[in-house]
């Protein structure tokens, strides 16, 4: 486990190194990303500060930090949905921001349209991107059972628990078989039981689907029972604390997170937040 | 998953319960509003008998209907009700497409809505029936002066609606169509506008509302055919039966098109939850 301390004026320290070694190349580059915005009455706001990051294929990457540290600018930039930054970011070999067809996104609302059957929902990103009609469908399918939805295609939303609204929307970032998927507390809206089976049922998604994950989150538990790495960032302007790998292994259960390893990792990284807040 | 599953199940279940409790409901209340229409009618004919209120007045209810026999067996109701009906379902129409369509303009595009907005600001506060003469000397007696008023009545409740309903779309679902490289049509049809439906519906059933009003009072102001007219017919004959008769006929027409507009409300607007 590698613990990076990219605090301003302290040194990077090695706490352990039984790490597994991201073995492909980064999906996903962050250099020196900065965002600054102007605010109504002509201030400026430092969103974030020099951000570096690397991102593995089919890895499973969680940002934990507090409210307004600029989790979700981040996410945002890697998904494309701001329009300036400073610094340099390359998403699957392509440099620059802006939409980016290899990246999907699950919100922290479902973000459903309404008027729309579950099917259709899944099948937005299709239509939008003008991808082969037969070859989505049966894609749409796949990923609808995936997510455990099989016999819910031409239900509407409305007809839907949040969690499985959420599901709806995890399988539509899916469907046009993207390589990234960014996830912005997804399951934020959730209750805490509803949340659980979600969270293992997400890692069940990305054991089939070996996308690679970018996940925000709130919950420090959330982020050590799914990640293999998980980044602390600092309040505004962000920064990165810390990244803390997580060598537990996989598939993770459950009732992983009464064990002592589990409840190492929540504590050193509870303990970088409270530095971070400081 | 089971748990969603059987949750969804239920959801559905107690959905089919509560539209089954209101139907019966709905045919319990439409009896007793029945009743209560049949009692008013009795006392309003034994008032007019007992205390020998003239005709001219106020006629009995069978005076009433016998005038509607008359008048549909005569043919003149059949005639001037198609021509009011055509003026408002035309006028009606032409307000829903044009308004939608302003609306749709106006919220898209920045520089429209500077130019436009100070005047619909402006004409909304103004009663739009004032016009009416105006158009009646324009566009004389016939029926395309009235349905040019009854567009101009009904079009602002669509027109204002339509800007805002496609004004209040929520962000993520922008941000969505945004990560996906959407352009800004395609944005508009997949999700702006089907979001302002629910908007636009509210639009349509004041437009429907006002179209009817806008109709008549355009044929009080100059006109040689339709219900208006006969009611201003029947004034200057005293016929006030004939005026009730027509009443009437305005009010099962109205009746029938709110009617007609909350059908088409649940066909398109059944995912809206606000509605159930």
């Amino acid at each position: 486990m590698i613990i990076m301390a990219a605090m301003a004026g302290a040194t990077p320290f090695i706490v352990n190194t039984h790490a597994q070694k991201p073995v492909s190349a980064p999906v996903v580059t962050l250099n020196d990303v900065t965002k600054v915005y102007e605010t109504a009455s002509g201030g400026t706001v430092h969103a974030l500060s020099k951000i570096n990051l690397a991102i593995h294929g089919a890895e499973f990457v969680s940002v934990i930090g507090a409210s307004g540290c600029g989790k979700t600018t981040l996410l945002r930039i890697i998904g494309g949905l701001e329009d300036g930054f400073g610094g340099e970011l390359v998403l699957s070999g392509r440099k620059g921001g802006g939409p980016s067809r290899d990246v999907g996104i699950v919100f922290q609302d479902a973000n459903l349209l309404p008027w729309r059957s579950i099917l259709q929902n899944v099948l937005l990103p299709a239509q939008v991107l003008r991808l082969d009609k037969q070859a989505s469908l049966a894609r749409a399918h796949e990923l609808i059972e995936l997510v455990g939805l099989k016999g819910f295609e031409d239900k509407y939303p409305f007809e839907l628990s949040g969690g499985m609204r959420q599901r709806v929307s995890i399988a539509r970032a899916l469907v046009h078989n993207p390589s990234v998927l960014l996830m912005d507390e997804p399951f934020g809206a959730l209750d805490a039981l509803t949340r659980e089976t979600m969270n293992a049922e997400v890692l069940k998604i990305w054991d089939a689907t070996k996308k690679t994950v970018f996940m925000i989150t709130h919950s420090i538990t959330e982020a050590v029972f799914m990640s293999d790495r998980v980044i602390v960032m600092s309040p505004r302007p962000g920064r990165v604390i810390a990244e803390v790998d997580i060598a537990l292994p996989r598939p993770r259960h459950i009732s992983m997170l009464s064990e002592e390893k589990f409840g190492a990792y929540t504590g050193k990284l509870r303990r970088l937040l409270d530095v971070g807040t400081d | 998953m089971s748990l969603d599953a059987t949750a969804a199940a239920e959801i559905l279940a107690s959905r089919k319960r509560e539209r089954l409790r209101w139907l019966s409901v709905s045919s319990v209340d439409s009896l007793i509003s029945l009743g209560g229409f049949v009692m008013l009618a009795l006392v309003w004919e034994v008032a007019v008998d007992l205390f020998k209120v003239p005709d001219f007045i106020l006629p009995a209810p069978s005076a009433i209907a016998v005038s509607l026999y008359n008048g549909f067996a005569s043919g003149l109701f059949v005639y001037n009700f198609f021509v009011t009906a055509f003026q408002t379902i035309a006028g009606f129409l032409l307000a829903a497409v044009i308004g939608t369509a302003i609306g749709a303009v106006v919220a898209q595009f920045r520089i429209v809505e500077r130019i436009v907005y100070p005047w619909l600001v402006a004409l909304q506060t103004l009663p739009k029936i004032a016009i009416a003469p105006l158009i009646i000397i324009w566009a004389g007696y016939g029926i395309g002066s009235k349905v040019i008023i009854v567009a101009l009545v009904a079009i602002f409740p669509v027109l204002v609606n339509t800007i805002m309903g496609l004004k209040s779309c929520d962000q993520g679902k922008l941000d969505l169509m945004r990560s996906l490289g959407a352009g800004r049509w395609e944005t508009f049809r997949t999700v702006r506008l089907p979001n302002a439906l629910p908007f636009i519906f509210a639009g349509l059933n004041v437009a429907i509302v006002l179209a009817i009003l806008g109709s008549i009072v355009g044929e009080f102001v100059g006109s040689k055919a339709g219900l208006g007219n006969l009611i201003l017919e029947a004034n200057f004959q005293f016929d006030v039966a004939r005026i009730f008769a027509v009443l009437v006929v305005l009010g099962v027409f109205g009746v029938v098109l709110s009617l007609i507009m909350r059908m088409a409300q649940s066909h398109f607007l059944f995912w809206n939850k606000s509605l159930s």
